[in-house]
């Protein structure tokens, strides 16, 4: 066998990546952009009706991206101050035993199906917050966004802790010979040194946190209105996907819609994706210094 | 306020909240498996659904999840450990290695539910492999892919590089230093990296319902044409369709515990194995 | 080491490919069927054994879509096939043939201690859109109404939709709930709610409303006299044959009509 040939194959097989890539891009921008024949991209993204199945259909996506939004931002205010306490306590307070069980248990919990937490939020978050608020759906904003930060707290904590453990363990033990505090050390020394990895952390969840389908589809309670109260349901671009694609025709303007809904959620996760990775660019290159 | 007390009061907060976590999540766990725990019985894992599935067992679902996951990975695996590979062994630097890398990122960020319109439209429509096991296994296997790549490239060049420099030294050539010495050394690693992968594939739900998963399949798929019945969709199913919401709660109870035991078992094996890898090396 | 692996992952995916059964039954599309054709298949494989039937809940859409491509064997459907699907088929030179196999009804249902007994589709529509928001103009006691209906996804909607609302839009102030069950519950937590569900899930909790004067119950349906009603369909490609014949007729024959009762649906007969 020629010498060259293994690393040609090689090359040829990690080319699939790129060509699922291409291949995805392809089949939504395909599939997606006749939409915009029968729907102006105007009405399309900031029309606030969605009533797909009316003749003609009123295709106005507002009130999903709103969702998506809305469930994400909550979501992260919950999530990411808990995920971040979690991280220092993990890297600077947590004696070593905590560390060991607690690491694995966290990455262990990044892998809950979200089935599971949907399920939980119909059957048991739901009906707690309709007793407990007396309202009259338990499946509103709030319920997806409890479940979804604690779907997206393993994520942004893992990731968190790591970037406090690549804070040099020097930087800290000036700061103790200087006579400050733990607590003093954490705050002015070790955070601000670990700020780009806690900001990179924090996208990838909320990235996360956009993309994830089945928390929304069953908790969020799938109303399509922009929602001005945390108990209101709401209806993410995800959860339309999913719970629509089925019952429209294939090649009909809802059908183009819902892979156009499917192209505005791949461009938000691959922006803040690609801002994330700018970030951790950017960071890299301060430690170099 | 002393400092020192800041100080005490900040460890406190610190303590509550990685406590709060731990309380929460062991309390879901003792929840879920206190009401799934009956349900489950020898019938229950071994038994097709009966009557209109309220009673029975979930057998079917578990073998499509494994049948599922076999698929995916015998895409997933070879593919992403010769990207990494590529990446810890052969990638120049270039336009061509930047632009895979980014796939690579872009990839593992993509939303599951996208991955579905993807497999949809390229495998069960473009393909015409129709909506069956094939295209889901596909769909997950994409899925999975830059998961593997990852582990596969950080497993090889975690490698000493002595390794291969011995190697090139006793005359082996490129290939059969990557073959013969670099993979067998980072094998454990990637293998560890793919068990977790199929922790998370065993779980996903948004990219096999338009690609392959079935409401209801009376027998296990015995072609690769055929839908399947797959747990986590399963639990959706039992859980918002049909006239037996009520009536089938204790089933949706089992079918998540037995769900979350398959993930969370799969899962601890690769964490596990993982640390013990690491402790090795060290 | 690695090339065996392939070559072993090679082999039992093609022997995993096979061909497929002939005693296949493959019967997609919409999930409101889902109930009817699920059960159905499991009573008729208890007398017919070699016959599998695999159900899926693509969606009406997708189960007619399916039909026309020839990928399945029966379609169900929540609605008659539409035009566009007509020509679909008329260009690929596939014919579905239609078969009614239940009805369909959805009562609107209140809170036990709500005096109101009667109301109109008018009436209930502008209920829906939001233009009637008090009790009192209805008759009942002057309180705010609160108007619970279904996402706009789920077949329960699209027959309201269709048979209430026409082309009006339901207020995007009412509450949505996933399914008949959930409503149930929370019309009956709730003296101010209205709702609406299919009739097989009425029970004690909550009090149904007749329609322009109409019970809603299997005879004022059947006679078409109950006016929030609609057929449900299987499709099949052409006249059926074999087994899609023998399971129609299954579903069409006495005991089909009992388990459509059973599920929730009312029987044609």
């Amino acid at each position: 066998m020629n010498e060259k040939t293994p690393g040609a194959v090689i090359t040829a097989i990690a080319s699939v990546s790129l060509v699922i890539m291409v291949f995805l891009l392809y089949f939504l921008l395909q599939e997606g952009l006749p939409a915009l024949r029968e729907v102006s991209i105007r009405e399309l993204i900031l029309g606030f009706d969605w009533y797909p199945t009316e003749e003609p259909p009123a295709l106005g996506m507002a009130p999903l991206i709103v969702g998506s939004l809305s469930v994400t931002a909550l979501s992260a205010l919950i999530a990411i101050p808990l995920s971040i306490a979690i991280a220092v306590f993990l890297s600077e307070v947590a004696p070593t035993w905590v560390q060991e069980v607690l690491k694995p248990a966290l990455e262990l919990l990044g892998f809950l199906p979200s089935i599971v937490l949907g399920f939980l939020g119909m059957v048991v978050l739901a009906p707690w917050l309709q007793e407990s608020f007396d309202l009259l759906s338990g499946l509103n904003l709030l319920n997806a966004s409890v479940l979804m930060g604690a779907m997206i707290i393993p994520i942004v904590a893992s990731l968190a802790e790591e970037s406090f453990q690549a804070v040099p363990r020097e930087l800290r033990d000036a700061s103790f010979a200087l006579g400050a505090t733990r607590w003093e050390t954490i705050r002015k020394v070790v955070f601000p040194a670990a700020l780009p990895g806690l900001l990179s952390a924090s996208l990838l969840g909320i990235m996360r946190a956009l993309g994830e389908t089945m928390v929304v589809l069953m908790a969020a309670g799938g109303a399509a209105l922009v929602p001005v109260s945390i108990f209101d349901p709401v209806r993410p671009l995800t959860s339309a996907i999913a719970a629509e694609m089925g019952e429209t025709p294939v090649g009909s303007t809802h059908y183009h819609a819902l892979f156009f809904a499917g192209l505005i959620l791949l461009a938000m996760t691959l922006g803040i994706n690609l801002i994330s990775m700018w970030i951790e660019k950017k960071g890299k290159e301060r430690w170099m210094a | 306020m002393s400092r020192k007390y800041v100080d005490r009061l900040a460890s406190a907060v610190l303590w509550t909240s990685a406590a709060t976590l731990v309380i929460v999540l062991l309390s879901v766990m003792a929840y879920i498996l206190a009401n799934g725990a009956e349900a489950i019985s020898w019938e229950f894992l071994t038994q097709p659904p009966r009557d209109s599935m309220t009673k029975g067992g979930i057998s079917t679902p578990i073998i499509g999840t494994f049948q599922l996951v076999l698929v995916s990975m015998t895409f997933a695996v070879p593919v992403g450990i010769a990207t990494g590979i590529f990446f810890a062994e052969y990638a120049s630097a270039g336009i061509f290695t930047t632009m895979l890398r980014l796939c690579v990122r872009c990839l593992a960020g993509v939303p599951s539910v996208v991955y579905g319109l993807f497999g949809l439209s390229l495998f069960v429509i473009f393909l015409r492999f129709g909506s069956c096991l094939l295209s889901a296994g596909l769909t997950l296997g994409c899925l999975a892919l830059p998961l593997i790549i990852t582990a596969s490239e950080t497993a090889l060049l975690a490698v000493p590089q002595d390794f291969r420099l011995a190697s090139y030294a006793l005359g082996a050539g490129k290939w059969q230093t990557v073959k013969k010495v670099v993979l067998p050394a980072a094998m454990p690693t990637i293998l560890t990296g793919a068990i977790l992968s199929v922790g998370r594939v065993a779980g996903e739900t948004a990219p096999i319902i338009f690609t392959g998963a079935a409401f209801f399949a009376p027998n296990v798929a015995k072609s690769l044409f055929q839908e399947v019945m797959a747990l986590p969709y399963h639990i959706m199913v039992l859980a918002t369709a049909g006239t037996h919401i009520e009536q089938t709660r204790p089933i949706q109870y089992g079918t998540v515990l037995v769900l979350l035991m398959v993930v969370m078992g799969v899962s601890s094996v690769g964490i596990i194995a993982r640390a013990r890898l690491r402790r090795k090396r060290k | 080491m690695k090339k065996s692996a392939i070559a072993l992952a090679f082999a039992a995916s093609l022997s995993l490919v096979g061909s497929a059964f002939a005693n296949n039954l493959v019967v997609n599309g919409s999930t409101t069927v889902l109930p009817i054709a699920q059960s159905a298949a499991e009573k008729f494989m208890e007398s017919n054994p070699e016959v599998s039937i695999t159900v899926s809940g693509g969606g009406s859409g997708n189960g007619i879509k399916a039909i026309i491509d020839g990928t399945t064997d029966i379609a169900n459907a929540s609605r008659f096939i539409k035009t566009s699907e007509v020509k679909a088929a008329v260009e690929k030179g596939s014919y579905p043939v239609p078969f009614a196999v239940a009805m369909d009804a959805l009562l609107p249902v209140v809170h036990p201690s709500n005096p109101v007994k009667d109301l109109s589709i008018e009436q209930l529509c502008k209920i829906y859109k939001g233009e009637i928001t008090n009790w009192k103009e209805l008759g009942g006691d002057d309180a705010k109404i609160a108007v619970v209906g279904r996402d706009t996804s789920s077949g329960t909607y699209e027959v309201w939709d269709e048979k209430v609302m026409k082309k009006e839009r339901v207020t995007p102030r009412a509450l949505v709930v996933a399914s008949n069950g959930a409503m149930v519950q929370t019309v009956a937590k709730n003296k101010l709610a209205v709702g609406y569900i299919g009739v097989g899930y009425v029970n004690d909790t909550i009090k149904t409303l007749s329609v322009q004067g109409i019970e809603g119950n299997v005879k004022t349906v059947l006679d078409g006299e109950f006016p929030i009603s609609r057929y449900l369909y299987m499709f099949t490609q052409g006249w059926p044959e074999g087994n899609a014949l023998k399971f129609i007729n299954f579903v069409l024959s006495d005991a089909g009509q009992e388990i459509v009762g059973k599920t929730g649906y009312v029987p044609l007969r």
